[in-house]
């Protein structure tokens, strides 16, 4: 396994790319930097996502649900209790997990449509929620986190890379792994699974923890980095489906493909802000015509290229 | 590791057993789908180092008995003991990690992963904490592909394959799994005659190696080379059960497969008189991905005729009528009252005046008949649309008490008039019938038949009949094609179909 990772160029690129990232602090912008930082949590948002996608073969519409859960755990435990950021964090994590057991047995008996559906509506409840309970959790207005990790861009921008590369890491093992090879049999066809003797169920369902750990964490730190949470910029469907359209820029089953995207697309939006309100259709417009014609996105094309 | 162990201890002490005593018994099976019931009753044993053959035409319940076994659908009621341990009802995967495997009709590999990929799956234990493989495990891959000759195709994904080896690799798959009790599905199904007698030989060394191997298959003449015991189903229960040969002289068995007494009304081709046929099928092929479906097929039918194509299930009959209807490309040549049909779409088809009943029926469940009737009269003015409904309301009078309903909630026999009467409303110069007896009882056969007899005698209409079940093709068809592995092997009048196919049917 480690010799044929060594051998294989891709993984040299992407050390060098790490490498590249990391010394761009000492020569862009701070603003940049917070661009990157915030574009690398959703990263792994993205990452995790293609976990369930790619591999799970299930569409989930609530990627903001776990990450919602995550940061406002986390933020509200800081605000309320001021325990040390690290406990908080863990909390945050912890909650999107139990949410996602939560969610994800009932959810899972159902398959195909109905899965994503469940999904849907578990984001909007927690909205709902966010909003009724507007004295512990800020509502509409949002939630103020007293507390960061660092108030150096740097820092943070470090801190988000090394989560990335990490989670990063540990997805891209996990689903060349042979439980990821199990996961993909249960997600392609699970009658054929369940005749070799895997139970398809619980596969999905730590498929879907796993991802839930990955968006829980990256949440809660993304609290502490910025130092609000509101529902319109961690909660609101409109993030979930860039969460989505990134992984799925990248390349569906790719994982890595997931980061990159996420990274394209924070980065075109912020090109295309000179063009004011059309920054949003033209993008969405990019999107689009990546599925239609390139269903398996920037890294599907490169992918194939080495095999054929 | 530890469950694969012990599968393979299993199979080990199987071996040791003497092949008297039964691993599998199967006790007062049932299954129920809503009204229909697919398995009744069903009593059946399996021993160690024995081949049992479980046959049936198509809608007997056969393949349902052998989901029921590995847990893929629930029992309505009945037992399922394998080596002394209820399984009846468990989850699919356990029962398959209790030592049974399953060899699908259609080759369902993972298509984006290896070949090796594929083997090594079957052969990873249901852990999540085992990221990656024990070494012996690639070892065994290796081992079990050459065992079954894939050993020079390791790295290639399954879409690149021939038919044959995708076929060696559900083997390989079930070999690894390295079960007590394997239930094979078809074994044969679009094989050559070479590859059907490789893939024998591989289910020989099953029954040596001591497994119990239940096949699933069509007909006694495929499995009787290989089979120790017979045992024959229809709708759902057993009607016979011996050696290949005395299920083959089996009254009720004959009477299932070539009826009894059958009454032929053919009229002679030379009474129809046009002097081209209304249909021409010339020199038609179809494949699917690898598989040939159709191997350069004739046939044709005149305007006011009836003409069954029989043969069993797989033979090719459904992949004529789609090639007909335009759902699958061929090569070949149809043409339709003198015009070729190549290029034109299924829709411009159905309105030149072909009409497809498709064995699935495709009903529109949700909506009621009356919906569904008056869909089919869409391009009907309103007079014209009552006209007809009212025409096929005395054709099929049932449909009248209910038209109300949802189809969905019919019964089977209700659910093929309906199909039959919907395609009717379309007013269709051909109608074709792909297999309408389909796990219907002969009460309600008899019923269909008398409305087949009835359009025959009293409209223009042309047939042209798919089916296995040749009591039913036989009374109203003037001439009889016989399709086998893709191929027409006989054409002729039901008389002479009778004299001259009878015994070799079966």
């Amino acid at each position: 396994m480690l010799g044929r990772l060594v051998a294989a160029p891709l993984f040299w690129f992407a050390v060098a790319a790490v490498a590249v990232a990391a010394l761009l602090p000492l020569w862009v912008s701070g603003y940049v930097l917070g661009l990157l930082t915030i574009a690398y949590y959703f990263g792994v948002f993205s990452m995790s996502w293609d976990l369930l996608f790619g591999f799970a073969n299930e569409v989930n519409f609530g990627p903001t649900f776990l990450l919602g859960l995550g940061a406002y755990t986390a933020g509200i435990v800081d605000n309320r209790f001021g325990l040390p950021i690290w406990i908080c964090i863990v909390l945050g994590t912890l909650a999107a997990i139990i949410a996602g057991l939560v969610l994800a047995l009932p959810a899972l008996r159902v398959s195909g449509p109905y899965f994503s559906l469940t999904t849907v509506v578990a984001v909007l409840i927690l909205q709902n929620l966010i909003v009724v309970f507007a004295d512990l959790t800020g509502g509409e207005i949002g939630l103020t986190v007293p507390d960061v990790i660092s108030i150096d861009a740097a820092t943070n921008y470090w801190l988000a890379l090394g989560f990335m590369v990490v989670s990063g890491a540990i997805l891209f093992t996990l689903s060349r792994s042979a439980v990821g090879l199990i996961l993909q049999a249960s997600g392609q066809d699970k009658l054929q699974a369940g005749a070799l003797g895997f139970n398809v169920t619980k596969h999905k369902l730590v498929a879907f923890l796993i991802s839930a750990f990955f968006s829980g964490l990256g949440g809660a730190l993304l609290v502490f980095y910025m130092g609000t949470a509101s529902v319109s910029a961690l909660i609101d469907v409109s993030i979930g489906v860039q969460i989505i359209i990134a992984a799925v820029l990248g390349g569906r089953r790719t994982i890595i493909g997931a980061a990159i995207g996420s990274i394209f697309l924070i980065g075109l939006t912020e090109a295309l802000r000179p063009t004011g309100e059309l920054a949003t259709l033209i993008v969405s417009i990019i999107a689009l015509l990546v599925v239609l014609f390139f269903p398996n996105g920037f890294f599907g094309m490169i992918a194939r290229r080495e095999r054929a | 590791m530890k469950a694969e162990t012990m599968i393979r201890e299993r199979a080990e002490t199987a071996q040791g057993k003497a092949a008297t005593e039964p691993c599998l018994i199967v006790k007062g099976l049932t299954k129920r789908f809503g009204g229909l019931v697919a398995v009744n009753n069903l009593d059946l044993t399996l021993k160690h180092g024995e081949i049992l053959g479980l046959i049936g035409p198509n809608g007997s319940g056969k393949s349902t008995v052998m989901k029921l076994i590995i847990g893929l659908e629930r029992p309505t009621s009945g037992s399922i003991l394998l080596d002394g341990e209820e399984v009846a009802g468990l989850p699919s995967h356990k029962i398959a990690r209790k030592g049974v495997g399953l060899i699908f009709q259609h080759s369902r590999p993972l298509q984006r992963q290896t070949v090796f990929e594929n083997i090594k799956l079957a052969l990873l234990p249901d852990s999540l904490l085992k990221l990656f493989a024990d070494p012996e495990v690639d070892e065994r891959t290796r081992a079990i592909a050459e065992s079954v000759g894939l050993g020079t195709v390791l790295d290639r994904r399954p879409a690149t394959l021939p038919f044959a080896d995708l076929r060696k690799l559900e083997l390989a798959k079930a070999i690894a799994r390295n079960p007590g009790v394997v239930l094979v599905d078809e074994p044969f199904a679009g094989l050559t005659q070479n590859e059907m007698a490789a893939f024998a030989d591989l289910i020989r060394k099953f029954r040596a190696e001591g497994r119990a191997v239940l096949l699933v298959d069509h007909n006694v003449k495929s499995v009787a080379a290989l089979a120790d015991r017979v045992i024959a189903l229809y709708l759902g229960e057993r009607v016979a059960e011996g050696t290949a040969d005395e299920v083959m002289r089996n009254e009720t068995v004959r009477r299932v497969y070539l009826g009894g007494e059958i009454q032929t009304h053919a009229r002679p081709e030379a009474s129809f008189r046009d002097t081209e046929p209304l249909l021409q099928v010339k020199d038609v092929s179809v494949f699917y991905a690898k598989a040939q479906a159709l191997e350069g097929v004739s046939l044709h039918v005149h305007e006011r005729e009836f003409v069954s194509v029989v043969g069993i299930n797989g033979a090719g009959k459904t992949t004529l009528f789609n090639a007909i209807a335009g759902f699958v490309p061929f090569s070949g040549e149809i043409a339709w009252a003198g015009a070729p049909l190549c290029g034109r779409s299924a829709a411009a088809i159905a309105r030149g005046g072909i009409v497809q009943c498709p064995e699935t029926r495709e009903l529109f469940g949700e909506l009621t008949v009356r919906e569904n009737l008056d869909l089919g009269g869409q391009r009907l003015t309103r007079a014209e649309s009552d006209e007809q409904r009212s025409w096929l309301f005395d054709l099929f009078p049932i449909l009248k008490d209910r038209q109300r309903q949802n189809a969905a909630t019919l019964s089977g026999g209700e659910q093929q008039m309906l199909t039959i009467a919907r395609a009717l409303m379309t007013r269709p110069r051909l109608l074709i019938l792909d297999e309408p007896s389909l796990g219907l009882a002969p009460v309600i056969l008899e019923q269909i038949s008398g409305a087949l007899e009835h359009l025959r005698r009293t409209t223009s209409i042309t047939v042209l009949l798919g089916e296995q079940n040749v009591t039913f093709a036989l009374p109203q068809a003037d001439r009889v094609y016989v399709l086998e592995h893709g191929r027409f092997i006989w054409e002729g009048s039901p008389a002479r179909f009778a004299e001259e196919m009878g015994t070799g049917y079966l």
